[in-house]
């Protein structure tokens, strides 16, 4: 008991581990609602495709145009598409789908369990005897996580063929011979790290989301500041996570 | 209404309860009983911690002390099963509606019904959807979205979702509450309806005096945390008790 501050940031952070406890508990014990979920996939997909294949795409391309000068100094434009596939497949891909996930899917889903907090609408489920976790939050977080995943997968191809765009302009090169010297230097462990990377992205989007909406308060402020904190924390998880996945799959490569 | 008779046949039971929030004493020393059939109107002060009430007697909030039995069970000592099998027998109706509103009128009836019973046919839900609709009067209504209701209908239409588990107990929070004295006729009306019609045991909380002569058998007065008087409407307003007697004069002045 040093402070009211540090007080409530351990309630936080044990609530929050409770809530996980909850999804890790409640997810996978029937009932499944499938339908909830597709439609919560569904949901996820629509919201960020349009803004992931423009990102990616202009990404991939950006990328590729500016780092052709560097290279070109040593004559070396050839190793461009191996090192756009470094970069897209391994860190950019996931990285940017999960920051536009944050941004869109993050806050939408904060602030609609957020509204539904605060206008009782959460409650009238559990009177009506339908558990609202598993209703809500449990196909919510499950969405995410596969779906995220997908859209990363979506995001590579994308950024890819944006570093293809421009490749082909300057050196006329195949799109076969492009892709089969982008993924050279991929393994499989790179691929595998990336899926995981988006698994758990995906995990912490849908799960800060639904934390943060399921437990807003005070009335119709307490959705905006749901929203807002969904997406704050969500980026700030991401950037951790990614940084200790890289150092752990770096352990992996080396033993 | 005080030709009905009233088996004594306690369905709830309130035993001295006690609920606060940090510093702040909500209920102290909360007693009712409620019999089979009888319709209590429970009248208060605005954060007089009406709602809290009720929402002991569900479940959504625990009570510090005190017991609460509803249909012959303690809430306090169900596990999450036995409360959903109770929650099933119980009505709640929000003070603010509190549909779903990413669902037509139609899904928010459909819902609870669906989820609680897996194997109903799609003629059955239906059947079960129009009936309760047409309870409330506004079959009309059922591909609209909840946004584009008005206040009273919106209170209709919360009260039709609960009607379509066939609860035994109804629990109504302000459902007169902003709406114009016609329309309050009419959910009053309802109230009486339904109680005639589903055989139910009701709550009916609010600070509105007609609506609580019109549908109560009884008048609960909750004042400072504990029902101050608790019998006939003519009963409780036949006394010396000074707040009681504000609120009567308040009430009739507006
Ligand atoms: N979940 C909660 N957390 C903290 N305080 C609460 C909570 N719910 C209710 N309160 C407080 O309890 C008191 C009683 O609230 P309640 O909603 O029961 O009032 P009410 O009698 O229904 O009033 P109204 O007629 O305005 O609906 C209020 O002061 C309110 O601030
Ligand atoms: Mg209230």
């Amino acid at each position: 008991m040093l402070s009211k501050a540090l007080d409530t940031y351990f309630i936080g952070i044990e609530n929050s581990y409770q809530f996980v406890k909850q999804y890790f508990k409640q997810a996978f014990v029937p009932p499944f609602h499938f339908q909830e979920i597709i439609h919560q996939c569904y949901e996820i997909g629509i919201k960020s495709l349009s803004l992931i294949s423009l990102t990616g795409f202009i990404i991939g391309l950006v990328f590729t145009k500016q780092s052709r000068p560097p290279l070109e100094d040593f004559g070396a434009t050839s190793w461009l598409p191996s090192l756009m596939g470094i970069a897209i497949v391994k860190a950019l891909g996931p990285l940017v789908t999960a920051l536009i996930c944050a941004g869109k899917v993050g806050s939408g889903i904060g602030a609609e369990l957020g509204s539904m907090r605060v206008t009782e609408q959460i409650d009238a489920m559990e009177v009506s005897a339908i558990n609202p976790f598993k209703y809500l939050v449990a196909t919510r977080v499950t969405a995410a996580v596969i779906t995220i995943p997908i859209l990363s997968f979506y995001c590579i191809v994308v950024g890819l063929l944006g570093s293809y765009v421009n490749i082909h302009k300057e050196e006329a090169t195949s799109f076969i011979a492009f892709f089969k010297s982008s993924f050279s230097t991929i393994s499989f462990l790179d691929l595998y790290t990336s899926i995981t990377k988006s698994i758990f992205y995906g995990f912490t989007i849908g799960m800060i989301g639904c934390y943060k909406g399921f437990n807003a308060s005070q009335g119709t402020r307490g959705v905006g500041k749901a929203a807002n904190q969904a997406v704050v924390t969500a980026m700030f998880l991401i950037f951790i996570e990614e940084v200790i996945i890289v150092q752990v799959a770096n352990w992996i490569r080396y033993y | 209404m005080s030709e009905k008779i009233i088996q004594n046949e306690p369905v709830i039971i309130i035993k001295n309860l006690y609920k606060s929030f940090g510093t702040l004493d909500v209920l102290k020393g909360v007693d009712l009983t409620i019999n089979k059939g009888e319709n209590v109107a429970i009248l208060g002060k605005s954060g007089t911690g009406k709602s809290v009430l009720i929402k002991i007697l569900v479940g959504l909030l625990k009570p510090d002390k005190g017991s609460v039995i509803v249909l012959d069970q303690n809430i306090a000592k169900l596990n999450e099963k036995e409360l959903n099998a109770l929650r099933i027998q119980v009505g709640f109706s929000f003070q603010n509606s509190a549909l779903y509103d990413s669902m037509s009128i139609r899904q928010n009836m459909e819902f609870p019904l669906i989820m609680n019973n897996k194997n109903l046919s799609k003629t059955e839900v239906a059947k079960a959807v129009h009936e309760v609709l047409e309870a409330v009067g506004l079959k009309d209504k059922m591909n609209e979205m909840p946004g584009d209701l008005s206040g009273g209908q919106r209170k209709r239409i919360g009260i039709a979702r609960t009607l379509i588990l066939r609860p035994k107990i109804m629990l109504y929070d302000e459902p007169t509450a902003g709406l114009d004295p016609i329309t309050c006729t009419e959910i009053n009306n309802l109230i009486n309806q339904v109680q005639e019609t589903y055989n139910t045991t009701s709550i009916i909380i609010t600070h509105d005096l007609s609506c609580a002569r019109e549908t109560g058998d009884r008048v609960a007065m909750l004042l400072d945390g504990k029902f101050a008087k608790i019998g006939s409407f003519d009963e409780v307003f036949k006394t010396d008790n000074e707040q009681i007697q504000n609120f009567y004069k308040y009430n009739f002045i507006q």
